[in-house]
């Protein structure tokens, strides 16, 4: 944790100064007769981003915050695994949107998690993977008639039956 | 007298049967729009106008105002049961209502955020009611110093949200502002914070993306990593006899929180551009700020529920205000209400209360029948909600992160958005392991675009004197307020440590 303290604070000045750097494109002082510049507002705040860093990581130098005093690991290995299963198959998830839809994705990716990681029942992880996806395209296709992504071609005949239905 | 006797009658005329089913129906409607993530009232009022030219104006705008009820209460839902807010609305809702359903609360909370939108709705009506010109025209004397300075204070009291770690809490509050920078700048027009020269941010980043992806995702993993998997699933009972007991409970802890988001939120509702997201966050701050105990907030304080969502409700009634008397609206559904009415033959402003008489009372009567209908249905469907609650959390979990991608692209449309989301997800994680308060972030971004333009112009009024903050009789005072508040807790830390320090 204490080096993790350190390296994010790092990050985030880097980031700072890089939101200064792309700031200061547009002006960033004051202009007589048009007021602060478009790029004041952002750069000021990114340059008190910078400074925040500096201070935070002044405090870890003191050792006066609980992450700077830790010697635990930022993650062990079972939260590595987690954030992998887990947040990989919600990166998985977004990436199968624009090849099997929407709603195939979220079938996809109910059933990974239901049967693989939450270790239930085909008949259950199956239900859940088919039913979710069904109401969700009535709630949203039919009721608030707003068209989410379709995916590949390859889903046309499916989207025609369910659009059949609700049209 | 005159007034009441106008309000009885306009009463009446919301209590006609089809004025009382489209309030029941667009009550209904609204809460269940209100509960879905990245849906608000905005949407429902949006989606169903086209719906109101089949009954006659008066029916249409009760309809519509029922619906805007509905999803004031509905957002809350949402926020306590699943943690993500689901409009800007509700986001202070979430501190404190997600902990009290973790903590086997859920019916507390949603019972709280009942009655005290009930509350809220109520003042709001009958400051509405005895005060509509009188405070149409403080309204107006707000200018772009005076809003700056009221989203000063707001962001003063962000500094008492993010506890101790100073340094930290305005490094959160500086990087939501720069996010909300992001597209283009709103008075040249130029692109502006292009990151990575990628055209995606053209389009600048919406709140609802930082909020989803912090609460939905970045809480999920957190969760999960924390109670490595094992969530102990909490299993709330909902009876009468156990909601007649939160009730009390939430009127005995919820009290001081309800009256300070009644009045305020009102008043901040009333300001045109303002609207209820910025009315609520400042109620919870203000609300915790005056707390005898503050530590609890963030925790499952009942206060830290009710203030938000008596805020929101009596901002949304207040909201109405400008929209009826001035024909300026105070938030993005008010926008869309004035338009059906300009639609519909009506036309807003101070002529509105004399030539449409019977409209403009008959759609205050229904404000309050559309209150009390919405803490009815609301309470009903109580049950229905807590029952989400009982899933297992392996079934829960992939639930919230589904409404979670697909409540973000209904509201945004674009899937560069739910990547961003997604990013901002693992991001919240990572940061929350080294406690960066991230509820400055997501307030930061919601009040940032009404924070920067206000500054700009006040400062091209005043030649770039920023004097102007303080010698103006509304702003002054509020910049002062916002000044003391934002140096408080560096004072308090100092002579905290100095007080430590051995003589």
């Amino acid at each position: 944790m204490r080096v993790g303290e350190l390296v994010t604070a790092g990050f985030l000045a880097l980031l700072s100064f890089y939101l200064m750097w792309k700031s200061a494109e547009l002006p960033i002082g004051y202009i007589s007769g048009t007021g602060p510049g478009g790029g004041a507002w952002p750069f000021w705040l990114s340059a008190i981003m910078l400074i925040c860093c500096s201070w935070i990581a002044y405090n870890w130098w003191r050792g006066t915050s609980p992450a700077s005093q830790s010697d635990e690991a930022v993650l062990d290995s079972h939260g590595w695994r987690s954030l992998i299963f887990v947040g990989g198959g919600i990166i998985g998830f977004v990436a199968l949107v624009n090849i099997i839809s929407m709603y195939g994705a979220i079938a996809v990716f109910l059933f990974y998690y239901t049967w693989y990681l939450g270790r239930h029942g085909l008949a259950l992880s199956l239900s859940l993977a088919l039913i979710t996806p069904v109401a969700l395209f009535f709630f949203f296709e039919g009721a608030m008639r707003i068209t989410m992504p379709s995916g590949m071609p390859f889903t046309d005949p499916v989207f025609n039956i369910l659009y059949d239905i609700i049209y | 007298m005159d007034v009441l006797s106008l309000l009885g009658d306009g009463m009446l005329l919301s209590l006609q049967p089809l004025n009382l089913l489209m309030i029941m129906i667009g009550v209904t409607v609204g809460l269940f729009i209100g509960a879905m993530p990245g849906l608000g009232s905005v949407n429902g009022v949006a989606i169903l106008l086209p719906v109101t030219f089949l009954v006659p104006p008066g029916s249409a705008i009760i309809f519509l105002a029922a619906i805007y009820y509905g999803a004031m209460y509905g957002g809350a839902v949402s926020s306590i049961t699943l943690g993500i807010p689901g409009a800007s609305t509700a986001v202070a809702t979430t501190f404190d209502g997600r902990p009290l359903a973790r903590n086997g609360r859920a019916s507390l909370a949603l019972v709280t955020a009942a009655v005290a939108s009930f509350i809220g709705g109520t003042v709001a009506n009958a400051l509405f009611t005895l005060f509509a010109p009188i405070l149409a025209s403080v309204a107006l004397s707000f200018g772009p110093p005076e809003v700056f300075a009221l989203m000063l204070l707001a962001f003063a009291t962000f500094v008492g949200l993010g506890g101790d770690d100073i340094p930290k809490t305005i490094l959160s509050i500086c990087f939501g502002l720069v996010l909300g920078a992001v597209g283009f700048d709103q008075i040249s027009g130029a692109p502006r914070l292009v990151l990575f020269d990628y055209n995606g941010f053209l389009q600048g980043i919406g709140f609802l993306v930082l909020a989803i992806g912090v609460y939905g995702i970045g809480e999920m993993l957190w969760t999960i990593d924390q109670t490595r998997g094992d969530v102990t699933a909490t299993t709330p009972k909902m009876t009468a006899k156990g909601m007649a007991a939160d009730t009390k409970e939430a009127a005995k802890k919820g009290w001081r929180g309800t009256m300070i988001g009644s009045f305020l939120g009102f008043f901040v509702g009333i300001l045109p551009a303002a609207g209820a997201t910025p009315g609520s966050l400042m109620s919870y701050g203000v609300t915790k700020m005056v707390s005898r105990k503050p530590e609890e907030f963030g925790k499952g304080a009942v206060d830290g529920v009710a203030a938000p969502e008596a805020a929101n409700n009596s901002a949304s009634t207040g909201s109405m205000l400008p929209m009826l008397t001035l024909g300026i609206p105070g938030s993005p559904t008010t926008a869309i209400l004035l338009g059906g009415m300009v639609i519909w033959g009506l036309t807003p402003g101070p002529r509105l209360f004399v030539d449409e008489e019977q409209f403009v009372w008959g759609l205050i009567g229904s404000f309050y029948i559309s209150n009390v209908a919405a803490l009815l249905i609301n309470l009903a469907f109580i049950p229905v909600f807590i029952w989400m609650l009982r899933m297992p959390f392996t079934i829960l979990a992939p639930m919230i992160f589904v409404l979670s991608i697909v409540g973000g692209y209904a509201a945004t449309r674009d899937m560069f958005d739910i990547w961003l989301m997604v990013g901002f997800g693992i991001g919240a994680f990572f940061l929350r392991k080294f406690d960066y308060p991230l509820a400055p972030a997501v307030l930061a971004i919601v009040l940032g675009p009404i924070a920067e333009p206000t500054l700009r112009q006040s400062l091209l009024l005043s030649s770039g004197d920023p004097s102007i903050f303080f010698t103006r009789p509304i702003a002054g005072p509020i910049t002062v307020v916002a000044l003391i508040l934002i140096f408080l807790p560096a004072l308090k830390l100092l002579r905290r440590k100095h007080s430590k320090t051995p003589a």
